[in-house]
């Protein structure tokens, strides 16, 4: 059924492809980038929020981001116990610090644009009480896979505390609608974000994406030249 | 007798033996009990209001104290290895460990908490509630460890990681059970209790899966 991916899973054909692609993807990443900046400045000052909307821009992006990467994370720890391709144990390893870090951006940028709307650095409100405990599950993640010296075993064992973790997910998800508290509910896909901030959004959520995209790629590369490196200082 | 039970009464044996533990959660959380009002001061409508919740979050860190002996101290000795060849699967096994955990330490845990809610003033409906959901939330914190447990038991520092990846994981019980106490205060029905519940079922029943699972990938390497 993944035949087609197992052909680039093979490291050798991964390096080449990824060599090849990352210079375009970096630029296209730095091409949205400044489109985004470029949309969102002259975006005009919300009619409530006054220029604090652009907060939206990165903050929406960063939290989505939070709970993509981690289901990326869980669909590489799947493939890595199933069929044990060493490519996705470092493609679960590798995404892990980056979720880490869109999580901990969107906290932050959260915090800062709680102070001004709703008068405090932080409330005790699902949605941000399940992001913090989704950054504390990367941070688990992340000391389980530095604890553990045999890299295939720790692989497999971070696979399952991935897995299990993916509880949180839908939990991030609904929080809103569960406990209807003070974070605001979905209103992009509902339509609800209005036309003049919904296009640089849509263009900054890319440039997130392609940028994850790439540090991924980038990171997973570094990590497979390392072992390389390491067989052959082994070896000599 | 059957494997489950001779698991089952070997692991109560050493938990109540010299080394177990058992009495160290107690008086871990006995400490807890005892410092929180010391620290945030003698107001016992304060400490009223926060009890449910000092009291949860102390159980549920003593009952973690004592997780680093579930598999750790049977994979050091190898007799883990000799569970893992019995006649009972690991599934089996790890639902043993996990009930004789929570018989030695949530149990234990649960019945000390009235007593120790004297501390904090609380009422006796909220007495109740609290006892009552301990009873009924400290097996997935013995559950959800469980899984901690299993994912850490071949590491020489597993017992500072094990905290870090079980917490998160804990957060449901810890905020169902300090609501159920909360509503015998308030009067206010929040339904914490079929949460509680729901989340304590789940991971009791699944946990044991997982956790054989943990205890595999060690093993084999």
């Amino acid at each position: 059924m993944f035949d087609w991916l197992f052909r680039y899973a093979n490291p050798a054909r991964f390096m080449g492809l990824s060599g090849a692609l990352l210079p375009w993807l970096w630029s296209a990443a730095l091409l949205t980038l400044a489109t985004a900046l470029y949309l969102g400045f002259s975006a005009p000052p919300d009619y409530q929020q006054g220029r604090t909307v652009l907060i939206l821009f990165i903050h929406v992006p960063a939290a989505i981001m939070a709970t993509n990467v981690y289901a990326c994370m869980v669909v590489a720890s799947l493939f890595s116990l199933i069929n044990r391709h060493i490519l996705a144990d470092v493609a679960a390893r590798t995404a892990a610090p980056l979720g880490a870090i869109f999580t901990l951006l969107a906290l932050i940028t959260g915090s800062l644009w709680g102070k001004p709307m709703w008068g405090t650095w932080w409330v005790w409100d699902g949605r941000l009480t399940s992001t913090l405990v989704q950054f504390f599950l990367y941070l688990g993640y992340i000391a389980l896979w530095n604890a553990i010296e045999d890299e295939t075993r720790a692989a497999r064992i971070c696979a399952v505390l991935a897995l299990v973790g993916a509880v949180n997910i839908p939990i991030i998800k609904f929080s809103v609608d569960w406990w209807a508290t003070l974070h605001q509910g979905e209103s992009i896909m509902s339509g609800n974000l209005a036309g003049p901030f919904l296009v640089p959004f849509l263009v900054m959520m890319l440039f997130y994406m392609l940028l994850f995209v790439c540090l991924w790629l980038t990171r997973i590369r570094t990590l497979i030249l390392e072992r390389r490196l390491r067989s052959l200082m082994g070896a000599a | 007798m059957t494997p489950f039970l001779a698991l089952l009464t070997r692991d109560l044996r050493l938990s109540v033996r010299e080394g177990g533990g058992a009495v160290l959660a107690l008086g871990f959380f006995a400490l807890v009990a005892t410092l929180v009002p010391l620290g945030v001061g003698p107001d016992l409508n304060l400490l009223a209001k926060m009890g449910g919740g000092i009291l949860w979050v102390g159980a549920a860190l003593a009952a973690l104290l004592s997780l680093d002996r579930l598999f750790q101290a049977d994979y050091e000795d190898g007799s883990l290895d000799l569970i893992a060849l019995s006649p009972l699967s690991l599934e089996g096994a790890a639902f043993a460990k996990i009930a004789a955990h929570w018989l030695s330490t949530g149990l234990p845990l649960t019945l000390l908490s009235p007593i120790l809610s004297v501390f904090f003033g609380l009422s006796g409906s909220a007495v109740i509630a609290l006892t009552m959901s301990l009873a009924i939330g400290t097996p997935a914190v013995s559950a959800v460890g469980a899984i901690g447990a299993s994912l850490t038991l071949s590491l020489r520092r597993g017992g500072l990681i094990l905290p870090l990846i079980v917490l998160p994981l804990l957060v449901p019980a810890v905020m169902f059970g300090a609501g159920m106490v909360l509503e015998a205060q308030t009067g206010l029905t929040n339904g914490a209790v079929g949460f509680l519940a729901a989340f304590s079922l789940a991971a009791s029943l699944l946990s044991p899966f997982v956790a054989a699972q943990g205890v595999r990938l060690n093993l084999a390497g």
